[in-house]
């Protein structure tokens, strides 16, 4: 049994997972005595069985940040329920909640931003086993194993080195060791190489994908990138306005996508061949207000296919088996 | 005889006084852009890539200087020519689009003031001549001319790139520079906009410049493809055959460093170590610190740029090997050394 989603006790699952943000008020809503909200993630449930990894795909606003955020309790759901090895996350304090925080860690999209500039490499990679209480003996060993994790050792070579001193690819590399030196077993990597150039990023992706299988580390990648999710990820979720409209396999999603928009996706992206389609999008317009909970599909005013029930009836995340899900009346 | 290129690029340098010594940013550089084509300048970043694109347009940084080259617009050089003549031919024969459309309009004008601006004061239109050509400008790109008077804020970063667009066509330029016109985008806006470029290209027969780190956009869009290091062309020619048969180790690395949706089950190959500092005297390759095939001659002397029967152009001294130096480049082995 592969698949998380029939596996009795993921490491995580979240439930109905809401989070809405009051957005600014116009001046109609003062008039009508509305308060607006967006919801940024709207209802969604989600899986990750241990060692496996996940990917988050969408375009910016579509709420895979907040996602990511509400998984490592960095921000409280609306509504929903989230649970981390059984256990509910939401009433978790004090040392309890030391731990879960050192079980649960993130990578920092910006690396040249997630460094403190006025630490020593050493002190960056040592910070976090420092604020969890870790025994100070052990620091220095813990620090040199992340380093090989992360193919950087050892950690002499960075001896008095600050941030601005390292390379791109390797300040990215030191910020996913100093989320492996707490020994977590989730991480959350928000686009974790969108900042770096061709030639390094595909380092840090070997990298990761090391880590992962060695570790047997559960992750859940955050990206716009198909190419990150397809070379990283074994499951994708597609979000489009705070919901998931398509998960499964990734190889399959991405071959035969199934949802119109995780079609355009695919279809959007150019490929480095010289022989590729030109062919237009099946895609209308932009991405329409996030504001509110509107009825029907999200979707349906950009997508080529819709139906009068598009409008009146929101789709639901139906199982097709083998893994795959959609949320589309006409899938 | 062919056509004369729209732009051609001889022997350019361009150089940056800094606390450090001068940083000679581009050197000696060459390329020449057809008429009708879309070039594509790629390299990782500190090659100069952006460097290359501010002298074309005659907009470098205040401690840049162009140290030496010349730039021939329809075969006339602006470099050693009278300052106003560039200063006439920017926006008229050379404009540019920004890579950030959110920082290059003014938040406090309607946009459609914006273009008009462009359009009386460079091109000495009447306001209401200015204000016919920003509605056409407008549709040519895909923007419903209604919202002419809106405020950049009122509009989504695809429409304002889609606007900075507009703009750089407002006069009938010869050549438009673009500076990675689609990299703050999401993939489907960033999918319309290269549409929207590929499209006016096709209309107007544009000349352009497009300078990115992606490949993928290269292959996408561009005819031509000039690859650069560290301030050095190292191989250039027409997209197909750049990316279908690289002679440069480098750009065999750039190709092979891409993930690609089909072919993911491979690993990656990346390409160990950073450019070089350019702060530095440099001899030898450039390249060739991170270069798997290096030999010795490759640490004394700079590669001559060697033509190859296609007409690609590249500078390696182990050009004679590169048919089995591009089999060896896939095999992440090759890339791998001790750190």
């Amino acid at each position: 049994m592969t698949s998380a989603q029939t596996s009795a006790h993921p490491l995580v699952a979240a439930n109905g997972l809401t989070k809405r943000f009051a957005a600014p008020r116009r001046l109609s809503d003062m008039f009508s005595g509305q308060r607006p909200h967006v919801y940024a993630v709207d209802g969604i449930d989600l899986c990750i069985g241990k060692g496996e990894s996940v990917g988050l795909l969408g375009e910016s606003g579509c709420g895979k940040t907040t996602t990511g955020r509400l998984l490592l309790k960095l921000t409280e759901p609306s509504a929903g329920s989230i649970a981390f090895d059984g256990v509910a996350i939401d009433t978790l304090k004090g040392d309890d909640l030391t731990a879960f925080r050192k079980r649960a860690q993130l990578v920092f999209q910006n690396p040249f931003d997630a460094l403190n500039p006025r630490f020593t490499i050493e002190r960056v990679l040592a910070e976090p086993l420092v604020n969890t209480g870790v025994e100070r003996a052990s620091h220095r060993d813990k620090v040199e194993k992340a380093l090989a994790q992360v193919r950087l050792p050892p950690l002499s070579r960075f001896e008095g080195l600050f941030p601005h001193q390292l390379s791109g690819g390797q300040l990215q590399r030191i910020v996913l060791a100093r989320a492996l030196v707490l020994e977590p077993d989730f991480i959350v990597a928000d686009e974790p190489v969108s900042m770096l150039d061709v030639s390094v990023r595909a380092g840090v992706l070997n990298v990761m994908r090391e880590v992962r299988a060695t570790l047997g580390l559960a992750a859940l990648y955050i990206s716009h990138d198909l190419a990150l999710v397809r070379y990283v990820c074994s499951t994708t979720l597609v979000m489009y306005l705070g919901k998931i409209v398509e998960q499964g396999p990734t190889a399959d999603l991405l071959k035969t996508p199934l949802h119109p928009y995780t079609r355009a996706l695919v279809n959007a992206v150019p490929v480095p061949r010289v022989d590729q389609s030109h062919a237009a999008l099946p895609i209308i317009g932009n991405v329409s207000d996030a504001r509110g909970q509107p009825r029907g599909c999200r979707f349906r005013d950009r997508c080529p296919m819709a139906v009068a029930r598009c409008a009146a009836e929101e789709p639901l995340l139906r199982d097709l088996g083998q893994g795959r899900r959609v949320a589309c009346h006409l899938a | 005889m062919a056509d004369q290129p729209v732009l051609e690029v001889r022997d350019l340098s361009v150089e940056y006084r800094t606390a450090r010594g001068v940083v000679r940013a581009v050197d000696g550089i060459s390329f020449s852009v057809p008429k009708g084509a879309i070039l594509g300048l790629v390299g990782e970043s500190g090659c100069g890539k952006p460097t290359v694109a501010r002298s074309i347009t005659g907009v470098l940084h205040q401690s840049a200087r162009i140290a030496g080259g010349e730039l021939l617009l329809h075969g006339r050089d602006l470099v050693s020519g009278p300052p106003k003549a560039w200063l006439d031919a920017r926006w008229r024969e050379i404009s540019f689009v920004p890579q950030s459309a959110m920082n290059s309009l003014d938040p406090v004008y309607r946009i459609g003031s914006q273009i008009e601006e462009v359009l009386i004061h460079r091109g000495g239109k009447t306001r209401a001549e200015a204000r016919a050509r920003a509605s056409a400008l407008f549709e040519m790109v895909g923007l419903n001319p209604g919202r002419l008077d809106e405020y950049p804020h009122q509009f989504s970063g695809g429409m304002r790139q889609r606007v900075a667009i507009a703009l750089a066509l407002a006069l009938n330029p010869s050549l438009v520079i673009a500076d990675e016109p689609v990299t703050a985008l999401d993939v489907i806006v960033q999918r319309q906009i290269l549409d929207v470029i590929r499209d006016l290209q096709r209309r107007l027969s544009l000349s352009m410049i497009l300078v990115t780190h992606d490949i993928s956009v290269v292959a996408y869009l561009c005819d031509q493809v000039v690859v650069m290091y560290a301030g050095r062309v190292v191989e250039s020619g027409s997209t197909r055959d750049v990316l279908e048969q690289p002679r440069h180790p480098y750009t065999m690395g750039l190709t092979n460093a891409f993930p690609d949706l089909e072919s993911a089950a491979h690993d990656l190959v990346p390409i160990e170590g950073s450019p070089p500092d350019l702060s530095q005297s440099l001899v030898g390759c450039r390249f060739q610190p991170r270069c798997p095939f290096s030999l010795p001659v490759c640490i004394s002397d700079d590669p001559r740029t060697e033509v190859a029967e296609t007409g690609a152009r590249f500078a390696c001294h182990r050009h004679a090997d590169s048919e089995r130096l591009r089999r060896q480049s896939r095999d992440i082995a090759t890339w791998q050394r001790p750190q």
